[in-house]
């Protein structure tokens, strides 16, 4: 039987594909700002937007990107002051986020722990027609922002001080970021799960800038990484009756194992060829030459 | 008389209590190069971060081509170059899209680049002398490239005001030529430049007047000092009381 014989298999194979080139192009900015790890706690605060869903009986969708985008926002607010007391209120953030999460879940009457399982580590075979869209729609939204503001965002990413300057605005686009993100982990949260989102908005873009020189040459190796990741990761969980979500973060590691290991003994192979090639190598002159 | 580029009254900053300018007076006029000089620690890249806007003033005024700060919206016209490119995070940025950044002061929120925007890129990349290391990953490059890289996207945003944190510190002597070149003719074209130094190597033909900061006050203005020690200035104006026995006592070439 084909892969795609099955109705609920070209969903979860479109899902997928949305949520692995949405991730990277936002998780860029994110890694460039060494906040790699933003993206797990805003999954986190989300989880307390998936049990008002399901208390409330709306759609948690919707409810997971209200509840995040208002998280990232206090994220931002408290990043912004750079205080160390703000490491402190980032905690009390992301694990209020995720208790609350299990407490309103577990009083939810969908209490199940599968389903609460399926919100932490994705469940991408479940996808309805209606998850799909919304994913369409959400995920369309990531990538105009991260696709037609990168100059914006790649300024305030790699010198906010030289954008302050520039008289940009910093502070919207830091919010819109922020924002961003959160509904990126929204619609990653069918495929991979509100646990494992930071993973694809950050594993690919580690593997992409092995090998790339520029920022828009990463941006769009690590979006194809994402994709290939997060479609072969279905397929392979299908063949291996294993957990899709956590295929596909693994297959992303994987990957960044083998372009890392690749690239270095690469790197290595080009150094033994200059240093055989041209011993003869032109050696800088000495800037003063010191005489007694 | 005409307005001046900036005009710095009475700034007063304090970290947390702790006095770092106190009461700094200076203006730089249309066409001048002007040094600020000091020892660490004198408060002289503070003074720079306070006129442009990146740390609060305690008290005093700034104004920026004859507009108060609080109210001034014309930041096209100035191009910042930090003393240093942001720590590497490891995503790698070419030389051209570092210097592209410079540019969107001055193109349109949202909008696609106009021919006119790419050639300011490739002329602020030739004018530093980078122009054949456009596609290169910025972290490849020396740290007086990269400081090339910096002045280069301050120079993309076609600015009126260069405000430069000591842009020759650490830069080898070819790029500091290449910088101090890079000056000259931004100066040339009209250009007003203001700029930090702990000392001026290549660039002291070009600079006007000095502003020698110590311990948060204006020490002396007027000609650069000779590296002798401005204490030893006839003309200098000795308004702060000597350094205590903690701090040193070099004068501000000394390293």
């Amino acid at each position: 039987m084909g892969l795609f014989a099955y109705d609920f298999m070209t969903r979860a194979m479109l899902g997928a594909l949305i949520t692995g080139l949405a991730a990277p192009s936002i998780g860029i900015y994110l890694v460039q700002r060494r906040l790699s790890l933003i993206g797990d706690g805003i999954g986190h605060i989300a989880l307390t937007g998936v049990g008002i869903g399901l208390l409330t009986g709306r759609d948690p969708v919707l409810t997971a990107v209200l509840v995040s985008a208002v998280g990232a926002v206090a994220v931002e607010l408290i990043r912004e002051r750079g205080r160390t007391s703000g490491d402190i209120a980032l905690a009390m953030l992301f694990y209020g986020g995720i208790s609350g999460g299990v407490v309103l879940v577990s009083l939810s009457s969908d209490h199940s722990s599968a389903s609460l399982m399926s919100y932490l580590f994705g469940s991408p075979l479940t996808t309805s027609r209606v998850d799909l869209v919304v994913m369409a729609v959400l995920g369309a939204a990531v990538l105009a922002v991260a696709l037609l503001l990168r100059p914006w965002l790649f300024a305030i990413s790699q010198d906010e001080e030289f954008a302050r300057v520039s008289g940009l605005p910093v502070r919207a686009l830091n919010l819109l970021l922020a924002v961003t993100t959160s509904v990126t982990v929204t619609v990653a949260m069918r495929a991979v799960g509100l646990l494992l989102v930071s993973a694809l908005m950050v594993v690919p873009v580690a593997t992409a800038q092995q090998v790339t020189r520029g920022f828009r040459a990463t941006m769009y190796l690590a979006m194809t990484l994402g994709m290939v990741a997060a479609i072969a990761g279905i397929g392979v969980s299908w063949q291996l009756n294993t957990a899709p979500g956590a295929t596909i973060v693994l297959l992303a590691i994987a990957g960044f194992l083998v372009v890392t290991l690749a690239a270095a003994g690469w790197r290595a192979v080009r150094r033994g060829q200059v240093r055989r090639g041209s011993a003869a190598e032109p050696v800088e002159p000495p800037e003063v030459v010191l005489e007694r | 008389m005409t307005t001046p580029v900036v005009d710095v009254a009475h700034a007063v900053v304090a970290y947390g209590g702790r006095p770092v300018l106190s009461g700094v007076s200076m203006t730089v006029r249309p066409g001048e190069v002007v040094a600020i000089l000091g020892a660490n620690g004198s408060g002289k890249s503070t003074l720079v971060r306070a006129i442009l806007r990146l740390v609060p003033l305690t008290a005093g005024e700034v104004r920026l081509f004859g507009t108060a700060l609080p109210a001034f919206r014309s930041w096209r016209r100035i191009g910042y170059v930090p003393q240093r490119i942001g720590a590497s995070s490891g995503v790698p940025a070419t030389v051209r899209e570092v210097v592209a950044a410079g540019r969107l002061a001055r193109r349109g929120f949202g909008r696609l680049p106009h021919a006119r925007d790419r050639h300011a890129v490739t002329d602020a990349l030739a004018a530093v002398g980078l122009d054949d290391r456009a596609d290169a990953p910025v972290s490849t490059l020396s740290g007086g490239q990269q400081q090339r890289t910096l002045i280069a996207r301050a120079l993309a945003g076609e600015p009126d005001l260069l405000v430069m944190d000591e842009p020759t510190a650490g830069v080898d002597a070819a790029s500091q030529q290449a910088f101090a070149d890079a000056l000259s003719r931004f100066v040339a074209g009209g250009g007003t430049v203001l700029l930090v130094a702990h000392e001026l190597g290549p660039l002291q033909p070009i600079i006007n007047r000095a502003v020698v900061i110590h311990q948060g006050r204006v020490a002396h203005t007027g000609a650069v000092p000779e590296p002798a020690g401005y204490h030893a200035e006839p003309g200098h104006d000795h308004v702060h009381p000597h350094a205590p026995a903690e701090t040193t006592t070099h004068g501000v070439w000394s390293m």
